[in-house]
Order: C-alpha cells, then structure tokens, then sequence
C-alpha cells in the first residue's frame, strides 16, 4: 500500500499568483538559434515541382504504391523507390480539424479566421496517400470529411519552392 | 523463452501538479525514495537504472538524461535513458526489464520524470519541431490537430458521437477523485465536457488531459531477489512495442495498427489467447478521451468501432466486467508525460496486489495490463502483469 499523506506532500503546488507575485525565482533564457535544413533528394524534387505549380509523387516498382511526399526509399519494401510520377493537384479530405489554438496551443484572437487543417489524399496517387495542408474558401464548420478540393496556389512569381507554394486547398 | 522471470517489488510516485517548485531532480528524487522505502530497499541494492523522460525541449535541457541521473540514482550505475514520447512511461519499464530478464542484473529501478510547466506559452510549443521540417513545420501544426484529426477519423469511420466519447472524461475524473496524485479529478457530466471550450473540433477542453509536473518510479527485480524482498510480486509476463512510420498522414488513422502488434507480442510472451476475457484490469493510455477507445481495440480488448458502446454500457466503470482505467488516467490524474505512463503500470501493480484502496476493482483481479502511446501518434508499449 502506498502512503497516501506522503503523497499528497511530496511536491509543492505554484499557482500563477505565486509566479507573478515573485514568490519563487525562475530563470528566462531565450535560445538564438536557427536551422538550416537540407531537403533531401526526393523532397527537394518535390519542392521544385511545387514551384512549378505541379505535385509530384514517387512509384515503388515493389508494391506499386505511388507515394506521396516522394521517398527515395519505400519504407514498406526496403527498397529504392523507381519512377517520378505527377500526381494531380484534387484531392478528398481524409480527416479534418476546427481549430481555435496555433501552433503554441495560444488562443486565435477574436476575429479571425479558425485554422482548418486537413489530411488530404491526393488523386493520382495510391489510396491513403494523404499530406497536411489547410482547407479555406469554404466556413469551417461546413467543411465535410470526404470533401473534393483543389489546391489553389501562390502566383507563380511568389512561389519559392515550399510546401506554402500551395496556399490551400478549397472546395471543388 | 530463455529469459528469467521479472517482478515488480516496488513503487513510488509524487503528487502531479500544474507547476511544481521542484526541479526535475528534485521530483525524481521523491518518487525513487518512494519506491524504495516501499519494498525497504536503499539505493545501494540497485544494481542499474532506466530512466524515461520526455522531449528535452520541455526543460530546455539537452541531454535531459544525464541532467536527471542523480536525482534519478543513477550515478555511477549502468545508466540508460529512453524515449518515445509518450510511450515512454511504459517503454522504461520494458527496458528495466530486459536488464534483468537477460540476466545481467539482479534490481532494476525504473524512474519516469516529466516536469512540463518550464516552457512557455505553453509547452504544446515544443511540440513543433517533431513534425517533418519541409512539408509540415511551415504549416505550423500543433499536436491538438493531429489528435483532432485522428479522432475525426475514428469518429467517422464507426459512427461515433461527440457525446459517447465525452463519457471517457466523467469516467476517468470521477475515477481519479481516489487517486493520491491526482491533479484534475471531479464530477463531471457528459454535458460539461461537450460544453467546454473547443480546442479544435472535435477536441474540446475537458477531452484533454492536463499538463503536469510529476515524477513515479517502480523497483524491478529477479525472481531469487523478489520472492526474498516481498510476499506480493507482480510479475511481469509480457512485453511489446512497436512503432509505425513517420509519414503519419499515409496511415489509417481510425484504428492504430501498431498498438495490436506490440499487444500480440506481450500477449504471445504472456500465453494469452483470448485478451477480453484473460485481462481483468487494464490501463490503456487516455491523454485524450478518444485514445481510450482507440486503444482498448488497439489491444484487441474489444472489436473495432465497439469500445464506446463497452463505456456506454458500463462495461469500462470500476465494478465492471472490464475496468478501464480505474486509476483515473491521465484525464482525471494528470499527464507528467513519462510519469504517467509509469503511473499506470503502478496502478496495475496495486490493484493486482489488492492495495488499491478505494480505487480497487472487485474480483481479486490475477492478470493486468498497462500501455502507452506516442511519439508522432506511432509508437504503442505494452506490459501484461501477473500477481
């Protein structure tokens, strides 16, 4: 049997009063840092196409999916991936969210617009085969899962080669 | 199989709270001198130690292992740190146990640390970087869309209402009021969960667990060491773990395909055929009230799609058939994330030793099982216990 009291006092409870009121001392440090990230063989093609206002996918000759970010290995068959195949830029909405929280889990202010991430499976590519992006052009709540949608994509001068080269995805 | 017999002797765990004012250190201290004074034991009767924690992003502590090893008592032993997000509560022990199934070691401490509350706004935050750097970091995702997404898909897929689901979070909070660590425990009904703010749909406040601040810590040892130390070893009788691919949108995320295969393992290692009727009690992880579910069918306690009408039907409560998180689970007791995957393991090493308290499901309850699932929503951890 565990003890309960013992328990119950092992650790010392701060509430936001005890923060702001200076109750106890912390320590800020703000790291700065940055990365600069390689993109790789298949997903710097990808991104190329993207610039391109095109989707590429990659075949895996082995169990034939059409894969989707492209890979140059098939993390099923172990194997090299083969042929560069362009997908279309419609898909179906696999699942999708309401969001009223960022990234930081902060409150979007009064006003604007909720996020309205989605799970997005590319047509031309294998069943399954979805990527994340975000839904607009439509109120979020009327959004539905099973949903034809289209990517709408940045100007071409605008586009720099990067997932965002796609704004969205909208309603078909 | 070629492995020794391993027992749980041992346990110990902090009270979980939003912020604490100890540091880690300081929470893995408690809970290890816990564990040991409850199976009278001194550090110097550990022969090695296992310790999981979560992201260092949370501390801000790079190398958070090496950070915690004295409080965890871990100096100068053999030494090792796991992590698979939020499977790793119930991966240390999986790991403790292979240092003394192998026969290397006699005692095991296994300790599980977490304190969230150091980063700010909000340790969700940290969370950015797991996902893929190129295609989904620019969209700035956040865990909650993934769960949500998850759970929009399970829902969709079986026909599931907002409201079954919302019984998880009445279920697990009532149950926690008799739990000593617990942060978040109350009465609640379906209608507040449903009523509480939208985090981001289908995910309302009262769906999520909160974060914590904690630290739990369990002794492991050799059948010789455990048979002297106490009359009640829980024994552990089956591992599993297994971790899906990292291209999480590629997979079917109504039904969480790895949580079986790590399930089957512990359950073939354990000699169980038919899980449903040979698992009394059971802990599936429940950071969100979905993933009970998810998980209960993940481990095969129940067919797909059928785990809600198993809560409906009171299957799940604490008196009945199958009790599902009786500790209160990380809804109703708290998310120190290691901690609490470790803290259901020590809720099924209690209840197999009938020292529950008021927490105790009827039935001499013979044979258990704890999980734990994480990382980008691919890993599950799997112990099945045995008194």
């Amino acid at each position: 049997m565990l003890d309960e009291t013992r328990i119950k006092a092992s650790v010392t409870a701060l509430s936001e009063t005890d923060m702001r009121d200076g109750k106890v001392l912390t320590i800020k440090w703000k790291p700065k840092l940055y990365y600069a990230w390689d993109n790789g063989i298949a997903i710097g093609r990808y991104l190329q196409e993207l610039k391109n206002g095109r989707i590429i996918a990659k075949k895996c000759n082995g169990c034939r999916r059409i894969m989707l970010p492209p890979r140059m290995f098939c993390e099923l068959c172990w194997r090299p991936t083969d042929e560069w195949v362009y997908v279309q830029d419609t898909g179906t909405i696999n699942t999708f969210v309401v969001s009223h929280v960022d990234w930081k889990a902060s409150r979007i202010p009064p006003g604007q617009r909720y996020y309205t991430p989605a799970v997005i499976e590319i047509d031309g590519a294998s069943k399954g085969m979805g990527i994340l992006h975000m839904i607009d052009e439509i109120e979020p709540y009327e959004i539905k899962i099973g949903m034809k949608v289209k990517a709408v994509w940045k100007p071409p001068e605008e586009r720099i080669g990067a997932i965002t080269d796609i704004k969205y995805f909208k309603p078909l | 199989m070629g492995f020794r017999r391993v027992a749980i002797v041992g346990a110990g765990i902090t009270k979980f709270v939003r912020r604490a004012q100890e540091t880690p250190k300081e929470l893995a201290f408690e809970a290890v001198r816990m564990a040991l004074d409850s199976c009278e034991m001194t550090i110097k009767d550990i022969d090695c130690v296992v310790l999981g924690t979560a992201p260092d992003a949370f501390d801000g502590v790079h190398m958070n292992g090496e950070y915690l090893i004295d409080g965890a008592g871990g100096f100068r032993k053999p030494y090792m740190r796991n992590f698979v997000g939020g499977g790793t509560g119930v991966f240390a022990p999986i790991q403790g146990w292979y240092h003394v199934a192998s026969g290397m070691f006699d005692t095991c401490l296994v300790v599980a640390e977490e304190k969230m509350s150091s980063c700010h706004p909000h340790p969700a935050g940290a969370f950015l970087t797991i996902f893929d750097h190129t295609t989904e970091q620019p969209l700035y995702p956040t865990l909650i869309w993934i769960f949500a997404l998850e759970m929009h898909r399970y829902m969709t897929t079986y026909g599931i209402s907002k409201r079954d689901i919302a019984l998880v979070a009445v279920k697990n909070k009532k149950n926690a009021l008799d739990h000593p660590s617990s942060q978040v425990a109350e009465e609640i009904t379906v209608d507040d969960v449903l009523k509480s703010e939208v985090m981001a749909y289908p995910v309302n406040r009262l769906d999520i667990s909160p974060t914590s601040d904690g630290a739990a810590a369990i002794v492991l040892a050799a059948e010789h060491v455990a048979n002297r130390v106490t009359d009640k070893p829980v024994w552990i009788d089956g591992v599993g773990y297994s971790l899906d691919t990292a291209y999480w949108c590629t997979r079917d995320l109504a039904y969480p395909d790895y949580v079986e295969k790590a399930a089957r393992m512990a359950y073939e290692m354990a000699g169980i055929r038919e899980p449903r009727k040979e698992i009394h009690v059971a802990e599936p992880y429940d950071p969100f009230t979905y993933k009970e579910l998810h998980h209960m069918e993940g481990l095969l306690l129940c067919g797909k799609g059928e785990a809600p009408q198993l809560l409906v039907d009171g299957v799940t409560q604490r008196d009945g058939d199958l009790p599902i998180c009786p500790s209160g689970g990380l809804l109703g007791v708290g998310n120190p994330i290691a901690a609490a995957g470790l803290m259901k393991i020590i809720e099924i090493f209690l209840q197999l030793r009938e020292e529950a308290g008021k927490r105790q499901v009827p039935g001499k309850p013979t044979c258990g099982l704890a999980q734990a699932w994480g990382d980008l929503m691919q890993v599950g951890t799997v112990v099945v216990m045995r008194r």
